[in-house]
């Protein structure tokens, strides 16, 4: 019989506000150690929290773009433990009652076919300081800069069923912080973290023993760390063993994972209420005023790009997969047919963006330069051929489309004298060939195209010289 | 009438009429401090040449034409608030060398109105004790029995504004830290509503509890103290956005049809047949001034010291936990590694009643106790809070002792924690409400130790108990007794 595997994910999204979550310190990355701090989060004596409002707000955005409960009364609590990147020996976080309550987000998988994952909960709290081991002999460093940044964590039901389905889900959340402005999702830099809770068990049995798997900074880590997951936990049931509940810390350079602690060795963290803030009561009409900034989100994008261009489900898909990107494409199709617009911005743009590892973010491209493009095949200024050849030209040096068709002469001929001169010559000098396509040789009409498309340097338009070669043939 | 034991009325109208100078009088501070200092302990720290800058500084402005009630005033700080570039020790060895890059709001604000920092005074522990037994730095000594103690925790304050060290000094009160050493040392302290006085800068003992207050010789010294220090501060998110108030204004209304309830629980087994007595006299001189005295009900009262005994160490294992050896505290000398690094710092850095706490709060936060203790103990606080709420329908103000006993004799309560903590049993509910409450003298025992009367108000009705303490105040003499002390005395 087979075994299910049972998913359910934690992420940790950076809130991207300008200053830390309790005091007003800049979340900057990449200052230079501890400068980032202030009395209040390097703990120091009688230093209190006072909460930043803008954290609370984007968490508000998370929970109204996945339709979930907000509470309209929640509690910071403390997590009490001891390590030297934890300056109070405590982090404020949420335990018993969270902001954002239950929610769900629906995924489109390969197949086409959407699942719904349900959000458990999400709530705040602050991120430690970093241990640095590398540059100290028998000695640690402790950078307090990103100590007190805010933390959103998300946390999903045990609804997932295999590694695809986690990977999918973690991408649309990736992208819906993004859609929201509330995280950068720079998963390198440690903004977007996940944590994949796996268990594996019979087919409609109670949920077998989960193993947590943390420092999945990739989706490719996420889907390899499940995968051998599966492998080591189903070799264990098999060979008659017993899954150990523990966190287990996946080894990228090693592809594997490796215990980190066992239930047993778990911090009992004695959670309370922290006295020093008060219960976070959200008014209704802040809600509503963080409702009325939200923009409109991924699935109400798709659907729209669908009616709105005529796209199909992928191509939507992948156009809406990130906020940059769908503006981009709609920029590109405003004015120009959709189609055409989505074939230049999926094929050719993202293909020369992934060439050259560069993101969308950074594109060099203005969509208004690739817009005048798609524009210029419309109107037949140039072929769909040319105009790869201004794309690159536009891509790699820059310049103006208009100036680059001008300058090298590229403009389409699309003058009927002009091409039927061309093609007159070409049939003139090719007599066998003529004779043989009009005793039924049809392919060779493809070898007269070339013929005449060549003499014009690419630039006779293929539609007027097929009809033209056609008459001037058949005449004889 | 001496310097030293002059009110701030009379200190600043000498100061306005140059009489003496900012200077003058804190020179003559620093040399009573610099006599009687070695003997009481009160102060941890004393900053002398700061001290006579920040007089000489009083001075200019005041010859510039400014004024103010507290503009060249001297005064000292309980040890727990921090103050920039001076050590802040909070009585312990884990802070021995801490000094702190800003001032708590408290000291800020008196600052900007132009006080003179003497020095800062000595306390239990991490305010954890009630006779100031505790602290790092040696006990405090009563001023009006050197034998006996101080009270606790803000027993250096206590002590100093008894023994004419310092006019004003402030305090903090989590349990009784203010009521109770006013008692045992004859001054008049008043724990101001939770939420009045801004913690910012105050080190944490249980946060939820945790309040600052003036502690000064009579009742109208405090309110000009409170009316700088009670001000909403964003940096505190407890703090009250009316937490500022003129605390001067209404302390002369006349007591006549002043609802006053006597609490039964607060006169039972256990109280000092001496304190009952001049606590009743009390009581009568408020019902000669026109008050209408009634006996009322604190039925939860009784469990107000095991509650807090739950809660405030449970706050205060979490808040303690910053002070790891890691930072800015006393760090073990070549610790093992990290868990060596905790261990050895916390232990040689904290003393017994501290590690006590820490270990108890621990406990009943721990899984599988956290529901039989600390939840507990939360509801029963609730509870607690009801009884006032229904006492303060019927009554203005609640009066009783301060203490079940006059000030007890150094080491006498030390081998047993929980006598010790019995001597806050009166002042714990008060703080578990978030009340306001003061202690004002109210009399002597034979062997001329000073007894003190709890008066306790509704939220934000520390103006109203100031008013009261003022009234008594003008027709009794208990607060203008002052110890004689002589340089030497043991």
């Amino acid at each position: 019989m087979d075994w299910e595997v049972v998913i359910g994910l934690e992420v940790h999204a950076q809130l991207n506000t300008a200053t830390k979550i309790f005091c007003g310190c800049p979340t900057t990355f990449g200052a230079e150690p501890n400068t980032h701090t202030c009395p209040v989060c390097l703990a120091m004596p009688g230093a209190l929290p006072v909460l930043n409002a803008a954290a609370v707000d984007k968490a508000i955005a998370l929970g109204l773009a996945i339709g979930a409960e907000l509470n309209r009364r929640s509690i910071f609590a403390r997590k009490n433990y001891f390590y030297p990147d934890l300056p109070k020996g405590y982090q404020i976080s949420q335990y018993e009652l969270p902001v954002v309550g239950r929610g769900s987000l629906t995924v489109q998988l390969a197949d086409g076919v959407e699942k719904v994952v349900g959000v458990t909960r999400a709530h705040l709290e602050e991120d430690a300081g970093k241990s640095l081991h590398e540059a100290f002999i028998g000695q640690s460093g402790i950078d307090l800069n990103r100590a007190g940044t805010p933390l959103l964590e998300i946390v999903s039901e045990p609804d997932m069923r295999s590694s695809v389905e986690a990977v999918a889900y973690l991408k649309k959340l990736h992208a819906l912080v993004r859609y929201l402005d509330i995280c950068d999702g720079n998963m390198q830099e440690g903004s977007f973290r996940c944590d994949a809770n796996v268990s594996l068990r019979r087919p409609g049995a109670a949920y077998g023993t989960r193993a947590e798997i943390k420092n999945l900074n990739s989706f490719r880590f996420l889907e390899k760390a499940i995968e051998y997951e599966i492998v080591r936990q189903r070799d264990i049931l098999e060979s008659g063993g017993q899954i150990v509940q523990e966190t287990r810390l996946y080894d990228a350079n090693r592809d594997e994972t490796r215990s980190m602690r066992s239930k047993e060795e778990a911090n009992d963290y004695r959670y309370f209420p922290d006295p020093d803030l008060l219960p976070l009561v959200l008014a209704e009409s802040r809600i509503e005023r963080v409702r009325d900034t939200l923009p409109e989100l991924p699935d109400a994008k798709r659907a729209r790009f669908m009616r709105q261009y005529a796209l199909t489900a992928y191509d939507a898909g992948v156009l809406t997969a990130g906020r940059v990107l769908a503006d981009c494409y709609e920029q590109v199709a405003a004015g120009v047919d959709g189609k055409l617009a989505a074939n230049w911005v999926m094929g050719d743009l993202l293909g020369a963006l992934n060439k050259a590892g560069i993101e969308i973010e950074d594109c060099p491209v203005p969509a208004e330069k690739l817009r005048l493009l798609v524009q210029r095949i419309e109107d037949q200024t140039i072929s769909g051929k040319i105009a790869k050849e201004v794309f690159e030209e536009i891509f790699y040096r820059g310049g103006e489309v208009d100036a680059i068709i001008d300058s090298r002469g590229l403009r389409q001929i699309t003058d009927g004298a002009a091409i039927a001169a061309m093609v007159d010559t070409i049939v003139t000098a090719n007599p066998q060939q003529a004779a043989d396509f009009r005793a039924g040789k049809d392919k060779l009409l493809g070898f007269f195209v070339g013929q005449v498309m060549k003499a014009s340097q690419g630039k006779a338009n293929p539609d007027q010289v097929n009809a033209i070669l056609l008459e001037r043939l058949q005449k004889g | 009438m001496e310097l030293h034991e002059s009110s701030l009325r009379e200190l600043r109208q000498g100061l306005q009429e140059r009489d003496f100078s900012s200077v003058e009088l804190t020179t003559t501070l620093l040399k009573r401090i610099s006599a009687l200092n070695p003997m009481l302990n009160a102060f941890v720290t004393v900053t002398e040449g700061e001290a006579l800058a920040a007089a000489a500084t009083a001075d200019a402005r005041r010859a510039a034409g400014e004024d103010g009630p507290l503009l060249g005033i001297p005064l000292a700080h309980k040890d727990i608030f921090c103050t920039a570039g001076v050590r802040t020790t909070c009585g312990s060895k884990m802070l021995e060398r801490f000094v702190a890059p800003y001032n708590a709001t408290v000291v800020e604000r008196l600052a900007a109105e132009g006080v003179v920092m003497l020095g800062k005074l000595n306390m239990d522990e991490f305010a954890m004790g009630s006779s100031n037994e505790n602290s790092h730095f040696g006990p405090v000594r009563n001023p009006w029995h050197t034998g006996m103690v101080p009270g606790g925790s803000s027993g250096g304050s206590a002590a100093a504004v008894a023994a004419g060290l310092v006019p004003v000094a402030t305090g903090t009160d989590t349990g009784g830290s203010i009521r109770q050493p006013a008692a045992f040392c004859g001054i008049t302290g008043i724990k101001p509503t939770y939420g009045r006085v801004s913690r910012y800068g105050m080190i944490a003992f249980a946060s939820s509890l945790d309040q600052g207050g003036p502690m000064a010789r009579n009742a109208e010294d405090c309110a000009l103290l409170l009316n700088v220090m009670a001000a909403h501060d964003p940096r505190d998110s407890t703090s009250h956005p009316a937490a500022a108030s003129d605390f001067l204004r209404g302390l002369d209304r006349p007591l006549q049809g002043l609802r006053v309830g006597v609490p039964e629980e607060f006169f039972g087994a256990g109280l000092d047949p001496e304190v009952a007595a001049a606590v009743q006299a009390g009581i009568a001189e408020l019902a000669r001034q026109g008050a209408a005295v009634r006996s009322i009900r604190l039925p939860n009262n009784p469990h107000a010291v095991s509650t807090y005994y739950v809660l405030a160490p449970a706050e205060a294992s979490s808040n303690l936990a910053r002070f790891d050896g890691v930072r800015y505290t006393h760090r073990t000398a070549n610790p093992a590694d990290l868990a060596d690094l905790y261990q050895h710092s916390r232990y040689e850095g904290f003393g017994a009643e501290v590690r006590r706490r820490i270990l108890v709060g621990t406990y009943v936060l721990s899984a599988g106790y956290y529901d039989a203790y600390y939840r507990k103990a939360q509801q029963v606080r609730g509870l607690i809070r009801e009884d006032f709420r229904r006492a303060f329908a019927e009554v203005d103000v609640i009066v009783g002792p301060t203490t079940p006993t006059p000030a007890f004799p150094l080491g006498a309560k030390n081998a047993d924690p929980v006598a010790m903590y019995l001597a806050d049993i009166y002042t714990i509910a008060v703080n578990l409400a978030g009340i306001p409450a003061a202690s004002i003298p109210c009399g002597f025992t034979a062997a001329g130790l000073p007894i003190g009367m709890q008066l306790m108000g509704d939220y934000f009705a520390d103006d109203l108990l100031l008013n009261v303490a003022h009234r008594y105040q003008r027709e009794t003499q208990w607060h203008r007794t002052h110890p004689s002390l002589q340089a030497g005395e043991v």
